[in-house]
């Protein structure tokens, strides 16, 4: 793969074959990759590769194809290893997305350390899959579940957090990004206090991974979830990162293939690291999928992503603040590109329906965060989440539009 | 695409958007429900006084929700007074048809001559529960259930 040498939009966008479509006839102004990001062409090559050309199951077989296959699903363990400086390739741990890595951790974690009137510390930021998971463990171990509050910024509040962390908590779990506003949440502060007290840290960093380069030694997370979908990879395959030792502790979440050591009908004995917590035949492709994202992410580089997104952020959210009746919700110092939005007399679906067809797609709805949403008491937001292949046309597009919804409403 | 917009977005829903009638709570009443759409969070009540022949005397409704659900449970408060249950469930089939169905030809009634300016909901299938939302909520209140979804 080339190495682009400076940030060029265009030449970035003829990586994504989706730009070549119209919708209702009219050029795509994708603005929902907050949602589910678009593939580029050498993600879909490799897909298409690896089941045309070198496909079979993993792990098991002698056979040539088989040896292929396996080689390159742990080649991408290697490269998400390498990319997010994980010690170990074992720390590494595919799931089917980042919800199931979620309820691994809540449901072998909580079994492993969950008493009644334990704490479980989240935030208000949440989106529901870090949220739902540890509620349903706290019903059946009896923990409680608690909440780190925000301001009307959506800004999540330090102190408050620290005044919250108690002898009782034994875990804490909270987003890197905001999906539904774009706050950063200060994680290594998070971390760094938690670990003062030995409270472990889970990080949900399905936002967060297709804008900065993560390293979770750095950080030093216990553990760090993301999805691949939304890192320009394909749906169907998540990671879990998580520190060896607790995988050593934890129990396996699922039974089956892949997991074990010996099984006798009496007795298991399971396999370790990444393996134990992978049970039955893994998202082999969509892993395969996966490295090659991350490679091509890494080919453009994060600074050049960085920059370039966080011009179009200053610029959206100028040209929003200029259109008369346009409310931004969450305000944060530091942001993602991801701008959440209500326009007065008009009801984000409404919005949404009309943009639509001007072939801008937004999300409008309640993002999966309705604690958020009910913090800032509205029941749904429009939102403009932005990815590296946007450019200043997708913005103006966005403002066009929604000045033809101040036209219909007006 | 204007022409669909303009027909999903016609000059009677905006107006029943924006004013809409029968808005309020019904405080005794012997009927009500809440509607909840969980694709978007909106809610819409319905509250109804009842007769003892079934027919529905008084009805308000009150809630948070898009121009068109706002203005199908409009139109439907203004339409469904005066009806009996077995009246307001048959018209809830007919518009569910009027905005479900390409070939929907059930317009013999003033009624449904009303409700037509929704018709412009089908060329929009993710809006048809924001369409529906007021009856699913008008319909479990007569049926005595208190909460209803669109799901």
């Amino acid at each position: 793969m080339n190495k682009i040498s400076s940030f060029d939009v265009e030449r970035i966008r003829e990586d994504f074959p989706i730009f070549l479509e119209k919708i209702h006839g009219k050029r795509l102004t994708f603005l929902d990759s907050g949602a589910s990001a678009q593939k580029p062409r050498v993600v879909l090559d490799a897909v298409q590769k690896a089941y045309t050309e070198t496909y079979a199951n993993v792990h098991r077989g002698v056979h040539y194809l088989s040896q292929q296959s396996t080689e390159l699903y742990e080649g991408a363990r290697k490269t998400i290893c390498a990319h997010m400086n994980a010690r170990s390739v074992d720390e590494i741990i595919f799931t089917k997305n980042a919800t199931e890595a979620f309820n691994l951790v809540a449901q072998s974690y909580g079994q492993l350390a969950l008493k009644p009137g334990d704490e479980i510390l989240l935030s208000y930021l949440e989106h529901h899959s870090n949220i739902v998971p540890w509620q349903l463990i706290a019903e059946r171990t009896g923990a409680v579940v608690k909440a780190v509050p925000i301001d009307s910024n959506g800004e999540f509040l330090m102190e408050e957090y620290l005044k919250l962390l108690s002898p009782k908590t034994k875990i804490v779990a909270v987003t890197h990004i905001s999906n539904a506003i774009g706050t950063i949440v200060p994680v290594k502060e998070v971390i760094k206090a938690a670990r003062d007290k030995g409270i472990p840290v889970l990080i949900d960093g399905s936002q967060a991974m297709p804008h900065m380069k993560v390293d979770v030694q750095d950080l030093d997370a216990d553990f760090y979830v993301f999805t691949g979908h939304k890192v320009f990879a394909p749906t169907g395959v998540g990671v879990l990162y998580a520190k060896n030792d607790w995988l050593e502790k934890m129990p396996p979440y699922q039974g089956g293939g892949d997991m074990i050591n010996r099984v006798t009908i009496e007795k298991t004995t399971y396999a370790t690291g990444h393996s134990k917590f992978e049970a039955g035949t893994p998202p082999i492709v969509q892993a395969i999928g996966l490295g090659v994202a991350i490679d091509y992410v890494n080919s453009i580089g994060f600074d050049a992503i960085a920059a370039h997104e966080q011009a179009l952020l200053s610029y959206a959210t100028e040209e929003l603040t200029k259109l008369n009746a346009v409310r931004i919700i969450g305000q944060a110092k530091n942001k993602a590109p991801i701008i959440s939005f209500e326009m007065e007399g008009v009801h984000p679906h409404d919005i949404g329906t009309i943009v639509d067809q001007a072939g801008v797609a937004i999300r409008v709805g309640h993002h999966c965060a309705q604690p958020l949403m009910d913090f800032f008491d509205v029941p749904s937001t429009a939102r403009a989440s932005f990815a590296f292949y946007n450019n200043t046309a997708d913005v103006d597009a966005l403002i066009d539009s929604l000045k033809m919804v101040q036209e219909f409403f007006g | 695409m204007m022409d669909d917009l303009k027909e999903l977005y016609q000059e009677v829903i905006l107006d029943h958007s924006k004013h809409p009638r029968n808005f309020g709570k019904l405080d005794p009443c012997s009927n009500e429900a809440h509607g909840y759409n969980p694709l978007c969070g909106d809610t819409l009540n319905v509250f109804l006084n009842l007769s003892s022949d079934d027919v529905i005397e008084e009805i308000l409704f009150d809630g948070k929700g898009c121009a068109i659900s706002i203005a199908s449970a409009s139109l439907m408060s203004e339409i469904v007074k005066g009806k009996t249950k077995v009246q307001a469930s048959t018209l809830f089939d007919k518009f569910h048809d009027l905005v479900t169905k390409e070939d929907s030809t059930l317009l013999e009634d003033d009624d449904m001559e009303r409700l037509v300016v929704l018709a412009g909901v089908k060329q929009f299938p993710m809006r048809v529960k924001c369409a529906t939302l007021s009856w699913h909520a008008l319909q479990s209140a007569l049926n005595g259930n208190k909460d209803t979804t669109t799901e």
